[in-house]
């Protein structure tokens, strides 16, 4: 048996005539933190959709915490997305109506029970302590991305999941969000985010560029060459 | 304890989210909650209406007339005083509005013969208030009131003398004078007549206690039917024949049948609009928050929690429409009532729990489809902003 936490094995996904992943395989490691990177339309979020648990593949395995994805119903892939997996999305998907404080116990709601002393400190630990009773629509966009980031560590999930986690945030956000996506690693966190962002990307420790639907490159992250040339410029 | 402790945190946590996702978008509550509240108006209001209106065209009929008549079952025989005491004890007092006994005898007046009646005019009243008096009711002895036809065969009026004669039960000639108080106008055979009081009339006759038959009106909402009434009478008043009078009895059955089939239809038709008007306001609800769904699912909501949330709003917007509307509905059936009979009526409490169950119910039903509709959503697919 694999000591790999995930396993994606030539896994392809098939819209009609367009094929958005070909053939992909990868491996992550318990601990480690990947970043897949690709141009728009390369299959980033899709590949992203299968291993959270959203999606299925066309063809392919995908064995994440020792399961195979596609022996799995759809109550059980409910359970994984809920007990294994925190997502975090580019455009956070807050609930307008629930306030930060509850946004991220909205997360502990679903997993088990609500603590609402664990969830304001969650909001701590990203600094919005004292934006807790504030609805999104009063929260920053740098701020709601931490409550967003709050509300998927909530439950301690084996794999955090992060698309695009800063493309709507300015630099300093981007930092604050990087440095929480930092401490969770240094504390064993399993990380993959999808980012367009060689920036992003460097934070991680492998690197893994889709390109048409397929896996272009697989390097550590010191072995990373930026393709467009942005990274060696920074 | 600690997990009945969090359990309870987490039921009121659901309960919070589903009290926000109403109160914290009030302009779809609003919405949402006029149609569910203007069905429960009118729901409540009929069924008032409904419970009320046999009350209210109960009276009404009541002015066209007795509906029961009382009679000897044998040929030519005459009730007695004890029959008619017998007979109005064993009919309901709150449904009896009058009992109006009638003696009939064959007189002469100027020569021309007539039909002279003797009867109680105050309960003629109460049992025949379509009879029109021009003058006045006769209020003493030796008072009478001559029909139309008489009035008019004659030239008797108001402040008229007449004399009455004929013979006793002894057959010793009678005479009597009399003055007329007033004309009657029945628009029926009794236009022919003329009219003295009981006690005149056993006085020219010399026999007392004995009348031809009786009219009695009876209302039949909220208790006993008029066969049951009529059933009553002749098993407490053995020889006394009580018969229906049809005519009036049909149509009121007709009538209100009718009538309360209507309101039914009614209320059938507004219930069915208020499930529409909820079915597509939630259906609105859940393309408005498709992505809410979607994220929920993706945090691992099961579709029975998101199908129990959605349900839940709308129980909770029936309950709140169906307490509102029973309010309103009170008004709405107070309204219909004075300006159709002209009379106030009592709200009955029991239908407002009833209206509440009823909304929230027909809310809840409304809601099944867009849940269903909610429950299928791809996480996935409206995540990406599909």
């Amino acid at each position: 048996m694999s000591d790999n936490i995930l396993d994606v094995i030539d896994v392809s996904k098939i819209y009609g005539p367009v094929k958005a992943l070909q053939n992909v395989s990868l491996s992550v490691r318990p601990g480690e933190w990947l970043a897949i990177m690709g141009p728009s339309g390369s299959g980033k979020t899709t590949l992203m959709n299968i291993v959270g648990c959203l999606d299925s593949p066309s063809l392919g395995r995908v064995i994440l915490d020792g399961l195979g994805l596609d022996q799995l119903t759809a109550g059980e892939l409910t359970a994984i997305r809920r007990e294994a997996i925190g997502l975090i999305f580019q455009q956070f998907h807050l609930i307008g109506y629930l306030n930060a404080l509850e946004n991220v116990m909205v997360a502990q709601y679903y997993h088990s029970l609500v603590d609402e002393a664990e969830a304001l400190e969650a909001l701590a630990k990203v600094g919005l302590a004292d934006r807790a009773k504030h609805l999104p629509r009063q929260l920053s966009g740098g701020e709601q991305q931490r409550v967003c980031v709050a509300r998927a560590l909530i439950n301690h999930p084996k794999l955090l999941l992060a698309d695009e986690p800063t493309g709507n945030l300015d630099e300093t956000n981007e930092g604050l969000v990087m440095d929480i996506l930092h401490g969770l690693h240094r504390q064993g966190g399993t990380i993959i985010v999808v980012t367009h962002s060689p920036e992003v990307a460097q934070h991680a420790e492998r690197v893994v560029v889709l390109e048409h639907g397929r896996v272009a490159s697989d390097s550590r992250g010191a072995d990373f060459s930026d393709p467009s040339g942005a990274s060696q410029t920074a | 304890m600690a997990g009945k402790g969090t359990r309870a945190r987490n039921r009121a946590f659901g309960l919070k989210m589903v009290l926000w996702s109403l109160f914290r978008r009030r302009s779809r509550l609003l919405v949402a909650l006029t149609g569910v509240t203007i069905g429960a108006t009118v729901l409540l209001g009929l069924i008032t209406l409904c419970y009320d209106i046999p009350k209210q065209l109960g009276r009404e009929f009541r002015s066209y007339g007795a509906n029961m008549v009382l009679v000897k079952d044998q040929v030519g025989g005459r009730l007695s005083a004890g029959d008619l005491a017998a007979a109005r004890a064993a009919l309901p007092a709150a449904q009896l509005v009058g009992l109006t006994p009638f003696r009939y005898e064959a007189v002469r007046s100027h020569m021309l013969p007539y039909t002279a009646v003797g009867t109680g005019f105050e309960d003629v009243r109460r049992t025949s208030p379509f009879w029109r008096v021009e003058g006045l009711w006769p209020g003493a002895p030796g008072e009478a009131l001559v029909g139309v036809d008489v009035s008019t065969a004659t030239g008797l009026g108001p402040g008229s003398l007449l004399t009455l004669e004929g013979r006793d039960s002894r057959q010793v000639r009678y005479e009597k004078n009399f003055t007329v108080s007033g004309v009657v106008s029945t628009g029926s055979v009794e236009d022919g007549f003329i009219y003295v009081s009981l006690a005149d009339m056993e006085a020219m006759t010399g026999e007392s206690g004995l009348v031809d038959l009786a009219e009695v009106s009876l209302t039949t909402s909220g208790g006993q039917s008029l066969e049951e009434m009529a059933g009553a009478v002749q098993t407490a008043a053995p020889g006394v024949e009580a018969r229906l009078v049809v005519r009036v009895t049909r149509s009121e059955e007709t009538v209100m049948g009718k009538l309360t089939w209507l309101v039914y239809l009614v209320t059938l038709v507004v219930l069915t609009l208020t499930m529409i008007c909820v079915s597509t306001t939630m259906m609105t609800v859940v393309i408005e928050r498709r992505k809410e769904i979607g994220l929920k699912k993706a945090l691992g909501a099961e579709s029975r929690s998101v199908a129990r949330e959605f349900l839940g709003e709308g129980l909770l917007l029936g309950v709140l429409g169906g307490l509102l509307g029973s309010a309103a509905g009170v008004g709405f059936a107070r309204i219909v009532s004075h300006s159709v009979f002209g009379r106030g009526l009592s709200p009955e409490g029991h239908l407002v729990p009833v209206t509440v169950a009823v909304s929230a119910a027909v809310t809840v039903l409304a809601s099944l489809w867009p849940v269903r509709r909610a429950v299928d959503v791809e996480p996935a697919a409206v995540l990406r902003g599909e």
